[in-house]
């Protein structure tokens, strides 16, 4: 989980990571397998991509947007089979998003969005899922849902790769955290070794305390908190 | 609208072309009844004597017969191509011109005015203009690295576009005024009422290129609508599929204006009009804007060459009859863009 301070462009070595920009140095390997220099839909069926939710252009439904993340399983002039759609519903199921199949994508709201282009990444049945800032631009429930979702992913089995600009997503999702910093990896670990009050103070140039929270449950959450509180 | 209702929509449009199909023949200066159509075409299949006027038969085999199959094919391969841009640009005020295809196609005809060549020469000076026009554009803006490749394009398209406009421009101010300027007016206001059965049989083949790759590439043309690195981690190969889409649009365009001069607003409202009625699907969005380019140029052709003493040209009236009907559909309509 890539964490960057706001003015960096961090976008990048995702775009790198997906193959829709050269890689500078090094290689991407998904399973053994090279991912440089692959057909696009080679990389698609083992990588999959959730953007940050946007406005579309023009008013697909939702399920035909989740359609279209099984074009890396169709011939180059095919249109998607029943098995498709049948891929397509599966994925709505996971994302409990299945009663708006029939939505249109421009008209549902910021977190159905997301869900939706989640969802999308499921019918692409990829082993890796790189998700750019997906609880961007929602409301506070919304963040919540999309984490929990995420997380529930995760274990499920597909690797998850998330960008976030709040270390507090990390502690709630992340196995592993890598903090970057003016385009360098400052950090590399578990996210309670990894997200402290130095490392945050070094990339973000702020104080910052990381307190431990009960949660109730026996467990405990570590939870950033700014100001000089300590 | 559901997918189970599409075919039923699309049976009855097709079979409102026909009706609009006879409507043409049995109107103008020499009416051609639909018995009559019949009889002839019946004839002409199983090469029986139909027993009519001969007359009859060269208006509807030489005159009014190419003049409708004309204006079905050009209306049909303006709206098909216009359907292609707007995804592809992700804009719906898109039209089949945005890279300069009429304005090349404008040049070569004028050009071949100009020159006093004949009728052959000026249309095949004007569908490889319009080919050379797109071309140029692709390649000035392949050449630029580092923006967003679609706006390159556009930007290319406008200025290239703005250039053979100024061409133009020059050879009207400098062409005799008696004999080429009526001609190139004429031409730049678009016409059917000159097509031959050769000019169908000849563009024909150059639409069906056109359209084949974009029926076969209809799944991914949806993609193109997305953001270019979505549709690209979604596994499509954007740059040749744009290549592709480009090319077929253009060959399909180009080979319109050639036999029909410059007709706008089709390629620009029709997919309107279509995305209205099925979504933006492309599968279904592709024939339905077939379907209702081809009949919108025939009406419109219909009434050009019906409701006046003179003929009325088709760049004019096909706004003049468009706009209402599509602000008409506009004010009523519940899809659409958002």
């Amino acid at each position: 989980m890539p964490a960057g301070s706001q003015w960096q462009r961090q976008d990048h070595p995702f775009k790198t990571l997906l193959g829709l920009l050269p890689a500078q140095g090094g290689a991407v390997r998904v399973d053994e397998m090279d991912l440089r220099a692959r057909a696009r839909n080679e990389i698609a069926r083992r990588v999959s991509y959730v953007p940050q939710a946007h406005a579309a252009f023009f008013p697909f439904t939702v399920e035909e947007v989740v359609l279209m993340g099984r074009t890396a399983h169709l011939g180059l002039f095919s249109s998607p089979s029943r098995r498709d759609r049948e891929a397509a519903r599966g994925a709505m199921a996971r994302m409990q998003i299945e009663h708006l199949a029939a939505s249109v994508y421009t008209r549902i709201s910021g977190g159905e969005r997301q869900l939706t282009l989640i969802a999308r990444a499921l019918a692409q049945e990829a082993r890796v899922a790189v998700m750019d800032e997906p609880t961007a631009n929602l409301d506070f429930g919304n963040q919540v849902r999309v984490l929990q979702h995420i997380q529930a992913l995760a274990r499920s089995g597909i690797g998850v790769l998330l960008s976030t600009h709040d270390p507090d997503h990390a502690f709630i999702c992340a196995d592993r955290v890598a903090m970057l910093h003016d385009g360098r990896l400052a950090r590399l670990g578990e996210p309670g070794a990894t997200i402290t009050p130095e490392s945050l103070r070094e990339i973000y140039g702020v104080e910052v305390a990381v307190v431990r929270v009960p949660l109730g449950n026996g467990k405990e959450r570590r939870v950033c908190i700014p100001g000089n509180t300590l | 609208m559901t997918s189970a209702r599409v075919p039923a929509a699309l049976l009855g449009a097709c079979a409102a072309l026909v009706l609009l199909v006879a409507v043409a023949f049995a109107v103008g200066r020499f009416p051609v009844s639909a018995g009559d159509l019949a009889s002839i075409l019946w004839s002409r299949l199983t090469g029986t004597e139909h027993g009519l006027d001969p007359t009859i038969e060269t208006v509807v085999l030489r005159i009014r017969g190419p003049r409708v199959a004309a204006a079905l094919l050009i209306g049909a391969a303006l709206a098909a191509a216009g359907a292609a841009y707007q995804n592809m640009f992700r804009n719906p005020l898109v039209s089949p011109d945005i890279l300069g295809v009429s304005a090349g196609a404008a040049v070569g005809a004028v050009l071949g005015i100009f020159l006093s060549l004949n009728v052959i020469m000026i249309q095949s000076l004007a569908f490889a203009f319009g080919l050379g026009a797109v071309g140029l554009v692709y390649i000035t803006a392949n050449a630029v690295r580092g923006h967003d490749p679609l706006l390159v394009l556009v930007l290319a398209g406008v200025v290239v576009g703005s250039l053979l406009g100024a061409c133009v421009a020059l050879m009207k101010y400098l062409a005799d005024p008696y004999n080429q300027l009526p001609a190139i007016t004429f031409w730049l206001l678009g016409s059917l009422a000159s097509a031959s059965p050769e000019d169908v049989w000849s563009t024909l083949p150059l639409m069906l290129l056109g359209l084949v790759p974009m029926w076969l590439l209809r799944w991914r043309i949806n993609l193109l609508a997305l953001d270019d690195e979505e549709a690209r981690a979604l596994g499509v190969d954007t740059g040749r599929i744009r290549l592709t889409v480009i090319a077929a649009a253009t060959l399909m365009t180009s080979a319109s204006v050639a036999i029909s001069g410059v007709i706008g607003w089709i390629g620009l409202v029709i997919p309107h009009f279509a995305r209205m009625l099925v979504g933006p699907d492309f599968s279904r969005l592709l024939p339905t804007s077939i379907l209702l380019g081809a009949a919108f140029l025939l009406g419109v052709d219909t009434l050009a060459r019906t409701v006046a003493r003179i003929e009325i040209p088709l760049g004019v009236l096909t706004a003049f009859v468009g706009t209402p009907l599509f602000l008409w559909q506009l004010a009523t309509a519940r899809k659409g863009w958002q």
